[in-house]
């Protein structure tokens, strides 16, 4: 109760209730989200029970067009697959890979960007090098390295069991550099302040210090990063499925039913592709605007 | 300082020729480059005193003099880069054991300038002082780490509930209370203080001075404290060093450096006190400034400051030695007896 | 005091607004400046001293508002004025000092082009007068080799002599008013002396009033010809320095004068006020100090004191109040 009442009495709370494109985005994000979780129990069909499909329903346009019905309101795919059921169906993988994969980079760069900012010295420098090598590769390239490595290493038959964690892996890896360099930066900053020199002369232990003291003075910005983060990775996502490196046909995420539908673009069946695309937009705009304002909110000098 | 005090106890903190230096140097790249040496920042050089059970020494001087950087070695923040620091006897350097560091380290504790930055601003204020308890394992039933966080609060003049607050609730002088129930939880001997005043308005200063010397004739404490203000040293303390550019250039009892002050800088920083008594003392302007540290003068550093400098104060650094007040001076004029003699008015009162 | 006062401030009212309501800083304050008169303003942070600055010179940080009241520069009123005519009147006939030298120079442009650029904007020469002018002004506030040290750049200078260099700017026009916002606090007490007597010799040379806002009751006393110790967006007590400082009438500043140790004094126990400031949000009933007053009694509870002429003094207090004759012997 304490704490729902501080939430509402928050600077932050009456940041976002000022700013009706704030409130709209995360009304989006949540129904997108919501969507994407209850699919199984939401979307008119399961598109991958082959039980549901109907050939005869296949390439059916929306439901506004003259052959449309209401059966398949967005209209269904060569395979008499409902779009709207695929969207639904394919935003909860490409939720699922961009979620996991922000954890994993999350964990990763902060963890790092700890020790390069307290240690300091040689350690610092080798992490921060790495990271400078990495961000001169665009992100995609790594991505696309990592899973092109994965797939010689790993057996065939594993390949399509497997494939979305080397996604996640690939996607995590191709992120971590800027939650380091933040993180490191923040540490700097807090390593000097005096909270935690007096850590240091009670004697505390530096991991202790790095977890305890200055992991939760640096979390804020974290957020943020992650936050948009969250939109570049599902974007990353989309891309690499789009190239086929993705997850597996199987399992579509946005990403693959836009490469599917891109098939019949020009054989007039555009619903197929465009409306997933159309869903691969509001979502990703809808959290990067999120985040843009949870940046802003965060900064108190702009407040 | 072997000459002052003869009849003294085994002094609790000794630091004999103390330093530390910082490479302050430009990356390897620039200097190739830019075809520089090495820079070395000699912000302690050379620096010893001791502090009796109970008493205050205070250090006092100008921003970059290194009074912060020696509290800093005192209590084991930054490692020597000469010399040595002793606590109760035992060489710090010499103390390797995890569980002899323990013993040591509960022992003494510091309070810092800055009361915002001081306190971690997402720990609620029982946690905060309770951390040295938890740390040096003294309790570990919550109840009882309650109960001495709550008297902790009521002895620094806050009330038990506060312990539920967060930092940002509290004026600046109430951090500052914060910071010295911290400090005071594992029940230390030895208080390093820096600054701890000096970000406070001065209603709220009195306060903390106040309870800084209400605390330490209550539990015997030891103080080292920093300021660069001389009014509040003249209160709080029993003993003054006077610091210029990394070395201590005067250190004597308060009534020898506040009465009859030897070294020209030691005096430079009294004529500067602003005159609120309104005694139409006019206050003697003192010509230069602090030069770059990194690059200090030959000789004696204070030398092309001092009205009384002559080739030998350019050329050869002085050593401290004891002059007739008692106090340790490094001065070739205060030892060649070429300083005119000073008596000032402002005798402490009886005690 | 039959001369016309060179500033006069009436009914000052700062207000900040906020989501949770308007804060009001500095609250109806009136004080009046002689031409070459040194007025300290003092008082703890967060009493509106240096609001009260930004308000005269035009600079209050946004949300921060002039709400009430007047500000009148030789009779004419300049807290309404456009901006553009602001900014004329800044510089050529007020000059501001800030704390912090570093933040009032812009590191890109050499300290002659600074100076010559502000010249140049105020007054009606040419470029070669400009910089003669600016060498003069380097040499009066004591910088040697003003005529090398033009061409440098503000970095170059430690922050003594950068204090200088913004005292010379602010002195670029002639102003009769100077602003000076905590000149010294950023700085060693062996240079805040120097920069003490620099700003007292300057104001006698250049005939121009100061009105010296800063915390430091040791600067007052050397300074100021009148000082206005304020707390909690208001004015405590105004009077001659003298007077406040040895005579303080207002229990605040008898407080505060208690609370600032001394050589010679106690040395064992300083004076106290207990308590602290209250925040703008939470400004008590009544006279705002009386929670922490030692002589506090029922009317400070109910009813805001108005200043009272006491001698050449004048003091918020209701001790003073002839009604309350009684209570203050």
């Amino acid at each position: 109760m304490d704490l729902v009442r501080r939430a509402l009495d928050s600077d932050i709370y009456w940041s976002f209730k000022r700013s009706p494109v704030v409130v709209t985005a995360a009304i989006v994000t949540i129904l997108v989200f919501a969507g994407a979780i209850f699919a199984p129990w939401i979307a008119p069909q399961n598109p991958f029970d082959l039980r549901q499909l109907n050939l005869m329903d296949a390439s059916l346009p929306p439901v506004w067009s003259a052959e449309g019905t209401s059966q398949y309101p967005l209209g269904t795919d060569t395979q008499g697959r409902d779009v709207l059921s695929t969207i639904l169906f394919g935003s909860r993988i490409s939720l699922l890979v961009g979620f996991l994969s922000v954890i994993f980079a999350m964990f990763l760069g902060v963890s790092l960007g700890l020790i390069a900012g307290y240690m300091g010295g040689t350690v610092d420098a080798v992490i921060m090098r790495i990271a400078d090598v990495q961000l001169s590769f665009p992100a995609i390239l790594i991505a696309l390295l990592i899973d092109g490595v994965a797939r010689v290493v790993i057996p065939r038959e594993l390949h399509h069991e497997i494939a979305i964690y080397v996604l996640i892996l690939a996607i995590g890896f191709s992120g971590w550099v800027q939650y380091a360099r933040t993180v490191r930066g923040s540490c700097l900053v807090e390593k000097s302040k005096e909270y935690v020199q007096a850590a240091r002369v009670i004697g505390r232990h530096p991991i202790a210090i790095m977890a305890q003291h200055v992991l939760p003075n640096v979390m804020g910005p974290v957020l943020v990063i992650a936050t948009i983060h969250l939109a570049l990775a599902i974007i990353t996502e989309a891309t690499l499925s789009f190239l086929g490196v993705g997850v597996p046909p199987t399992e579509p995420s946005l990403g693959t039913l836009i490469r599917i539908g891109n098939n019949y673009l020009f054989s007039g069946e555009w619903w197929i592709t465009v409306f997933p695309g159309l869903a691969l937009v509001i979502m990703v705009l809808a959290v990067n605007l999120l985040g843009d304002w949870l940046r802003d909110a965060l900064n108190p000098k702009l407040r | 300082m072997n000459a002052q005090t003869p009849a003294r106890a085994a002094p609790l903190v000794v630091a004999k020729d103390l330093a530390r230096f910082f490479d302050v140097s430009k990356p390897l790249l620039n200097r190739l480059i830019e075809r520089t040496g090495r820079q070395v920042l000699r912000a302690v050089d050379g620096v010893d005193f001791e502090i009796a059970r109970g008493e205050t020494l205070s250090l006092v001087g100008e921003s970059g003099c290194g009074k912060s950087t020696v509290a800093r070695l005192v209590v084991g923040l930054y490692r020597p880069s000469r010399g040595t620091m002793s606590f109760d006897g035992q060489d710090m350097a010499g103390v390797t054991a995890q569980a002899d560091i323990a013993r040591i380290r509960k022992r003494f504790q510091m309070i810092f300038q800055d009361p915002y930055a001081s306190l971690n601003p997402r720990w609620r204020v029982g946690r905060i002082i309770a951390e040295p308890i938890v740390v040096h394992g003294l309790m570990s039933d919550p109840a009882e780490i309650k109960a001495r966080v709550g008297e902790l609060l009521r002895q620094v003049g806050l009330s038990p509930a506060d312990s539920e607050k967060y930092p940002h609730e509290f004026s600046g002088g109430q951090r500052q209370r914060i910071s010295i129930a911290r400090a005071l939880s594992s029940n230390p001997e030895f208080l390093v203080c820096d600054e701890p005043t000096s970000a406070l308005d001065v209603s709220v200063q009195a306060q903390i001075l106040n309870l800084m010397k209400e605390l330490q004739r209550q539990l015997g404490l030891t103080y080292l404290f920093i300021s660069h203000n001389l009014a509040v040293v003249y209160y709080i303390s029993d003993r003054v060093g006077v610091m210029y550019l990394g070395r201590l250039v005067e250190l004597g009892d308060k009534k020898s450096i506040f009465t009859r002050p030897q070294h020209p800088y030691t005096r430079m920083l009294l004529d500067a006190i602003p005159d609120l008594e309104m005694s139409g003392r006019p206050r003697t302007p003192v010509a230069g400034e602090v030069p770059n540290p990194i690059d200090p003068p030959p000789g004696c550093a204070f030398n092309p400051r001092c009205p009384y400098a002559n080739e030998r104060c350019t050329r050869e650094r002085p050593e401290p030695k004891p002059s007739p007040t008692g106090a340790m001076v490094a001065c070739h004029a205060v030892e060649e007896g070429r300083l005119p003699e000073l008596v000032r008015d402002y005798a402490p009162p009886a005690v | 005091m039959s001369v016309e006062p060179l500033l006069e401030v009436r009914n000052l009212r700062v207000e900040f607004p906020t989501r949770r309501g308007t804060l009001v800083a500095v609250d109806d304050i009136s004080f009046s400046i002689a031409p070459g008169e040194v007025l300290g303003v003092v008082g703890e942070s967060g009493a509106g001293k240096s609001l009260t600055g930004a308000a005269i010179i035009g600079l209050l940080e946004p949300p921060g508002r002039v709400a009430g009241g007047e500000i009148r520069l030789d009779g004419k009123r300049i807290d309404n004025l456009p901006y553009e005519a602001m900014r004329r009147i800044r510089g050529r006939e007020i000059g501001a000092i800030f704390q912090d030298p570093l933040t009032s120079l812009n590191p890109l442009y050499t300290v002659g082009r600074q100076l010559t650029e502000t010249i140049l904007t105020h007054l009606d020469v040419d470029e070669a007068e400009a910089r003669a002018r600016a060498i003069k002004l380097l040499q009066d506030v004591g910088i040697p080799a003003a005529e090398r040290r033009i061409d440098h750049y503000p970095h170059q200078f430690s922050g003594g002599m950068r204090q200088r260099v913004v005292i010379a700017l602010a002195l670029c026009a002639n102003p009769r008013l100077i602003v000076a916002d905590e000149p010294t606090t950023a700085l060693d007490v062996s240079i805040q002396a120097q920069i003490i007597t620099l700003i007292k010799r300057l104001c006698r040379d250049h005939g121009a009033s100061v009105m010296l806002v800063t915390h430091d009751m040791g600067v007052i006393a050397e300074t100021a010809d009148r000082v206005a110790v304020m707390y909690a967006g208001r004015i405590a007590e105004i009077g001659p320095v003298r007077d406040v400082i040895k005579r303080a009438k207002h229990p605040y500043t008898e407080g505060l004068m208690g609370s600032i140790p001394k050589l010679g004094g106690s040395e064992t126990k300083l004076a106290q006020i207990d308590g602290a400031m209250p925040r703008l949000t939470a400004i008590p009933k009544g006279c705002a100090f009386n929670p922490r007053c030692p002589k506090v009694f029922g009317r400070c509870r109910e009813e805001r004191p108005e200043p009272i002429q006491v001698g050449d003094t004048k003091v918020a207090c209701w001790l003073y109040d002839s009604a309350n004759k009684a209570a203050a012997e």
